[in-house]
């Protein structure tokens, strides 16, 4: 039995599960702000937005 | 006619033991539809490789190499990792990522279901294998077969046959592995938590950018595995662009079938008798048994640390279709949480988790040649 070769896979468990968690974490924050720049609901919004300004815009003064 | 008597009395006892181990694969593949399209293969190869004075394999006859096709295969389509690499591009153009994307916090089982590997890693040394070696067996518990050839390879292992028997045997055994393991650790209280799902919009811009994102992300923190998580990206954007289905259905078919046909079949080069039957094979045939309970353990167990502090509660169970044996596990959950209560309905969760597992049982093999590379 190699101790040093236990103690290293020891840390490598430590390190390997927060990177995985740490990677993971990144995807889902950004897959969550992905959802929330193309979603549906915001472009429907922005139009509505866009909509209203230029109804604004072509008011007679 | 000398010949002939002299081939046959070069057949030991070794040579018969693999020809059973093969006969076995066989058996597992076409009775117990086993991973068939690996084992069947497989089996047949480790019994074509030991023959005695096999052609299929590389012999010295008469001072002269003579190069066996089946070292050639290797030669050309494992040692140098391009069929793993190829057949993940038809995977990642099989795998709907929607579940996951609509739901993108069950990503987080994917992470904590890769500790069967870690663990592993830790059990190897223990038993006394090398770092190299004992990554690369750890990797079984990636439950995924391309990213266990692709490491063990990348490590020059030599015990790449009994890693991939092993990765390719446990994942057809998820549904026998899995329900003890969750049974043993859930009570049926929990298992009868039900989750509302609530299907989100996914637009086909996020589906079209989410491999890029994935890509550039691992690539970044872990550079060794970018062609495996990239050859996975690449067949997923291929299927969700929407402009190359003939592509992404090839890569999902032709592509993925031509390549498994010859991955197999390539494996049996490390099934020779000599390099096959030690006591090591049989301690990598547990440890890998191993690597898929802690893999299950950890996703549950983390599920059940996660619902010390929610409101909701999670299904621990979906904890355990974190690993990557796609479809198996998300079935086994959805079977588990319908035995508890006939009106749970799981599998749009557990496939979730379950799609999240084959991102990060790379994720872990990147890591894993990153630790050790």
């Amino acid at each position: 039995m190699n101790t040093e070769n236990i103690l290293t896979s020891l840390s490598v468990m430590g390190k390997g599960m927060l990177g995985i968690f740490i990677v993971t974490g990144v995807i889902i924050l950004s897959v969550i702000a992905l959802n929330k720049i193309t979603s549906p609901k915001r472009k429907i919004a922005k139009k509505e937005n866009d909509d209203n300004e230029n109804a604004d815009n072509d008011k007679p003064e | 006619m000398e010949a002939l008597y002299e081939n046959l009395l070069q057949i030991n006892v070794k040579l018969l033991i693999m020809w059973v181990i093969g006969g076995v694969l066989i058996f597992l593949a076409i009775k117990k539809q086993m991973e068939p399209t690996l084992l069947l293969p497989m089996g047949f190869g480790a019994i074509l490789v030991n023959l005695p004075n096999s052609g299929a394999i590389t012999q010295v006859q008469e001072g002269l190499e003579e190069i066996g096709v089946i070292d050639l295969l290797f030669n050309s389509g494992i040692a140098n990792e391009l069929f793993p690499l190829l057949l993940f591009i038809g995977i990642g153009a099989m795998i709907d990522f929607g579940p996951l994307l609509s739901n993108p916090k069950l990503m987080i089982f994917g992470a904590a279901a890769q500790f069967g590997i870690f663990f592993t890693l830790f059990l190897a040394t223990v038993f006394g294998f090398e770092l190299k070696d004992a990554a690369s067996i750890a990797i079984i518990g990636a439950a995924d077969g391309p990213t266990s050839i692709f490491v063990a390879n990348f490590f020059k292992s030599n015990y790449i046959g009994a890693i991939i028997v092993a990765a390719y045997s446990y994942m057809a055994l998820v549904p026998i592995v899995q329900p003890p393991v969750i049974k043993a650790i859930t009570t049926k209280k929990e298992r009868r938590i039900r989750m509302k799902y609530s299907q989100g919009d996914v637009t086909k811009t996020t589906r079209i950018l989410f491999p890029i994102i994935v890509t550039i992300i691992t690539g970044l923190v872990a550079p060794r595995a970018v062609a495996l998580i990239g050859f996975l990206m690449f067949g997923n954007l291929i299927r969700e662009c929407g402009v190359l289905d003939s592509l992404s259905e090839t890569a999902q078919k032709v592509l993925a079938n031509l390549i498994t046909l010859l991955l197999g079949i390539t494996v049996a080069a490390k099934m020779q008798a000599d390099l096959f039957l030690n006591t090591q094979t049989l301690l990598i045939l547990a440890l890998g048994l191993i690597a898929f309970i802690f893999d299950t353990a950890g996703g549950v167990l983390f599920a059940k640390f996660l619902n010390l502090f929610l409101k909701n509660k999670i299904n621990p169970m979906i904890g355990a279709a974190g690993i990557s044996a796609f479809p198996m596990s998300a079935r086994v959950v959805n079977k588990l949480g319908l035995e508890a209560d006939n009106q749970n309905f799981l599998l749009m969760h557990s496939i979730g988790a379950n799609v999240s597992g084959q991102i990060a049982s790379v994720i872990a093999g990147g890591l894993i040649l990153n630790f050790f590379g």
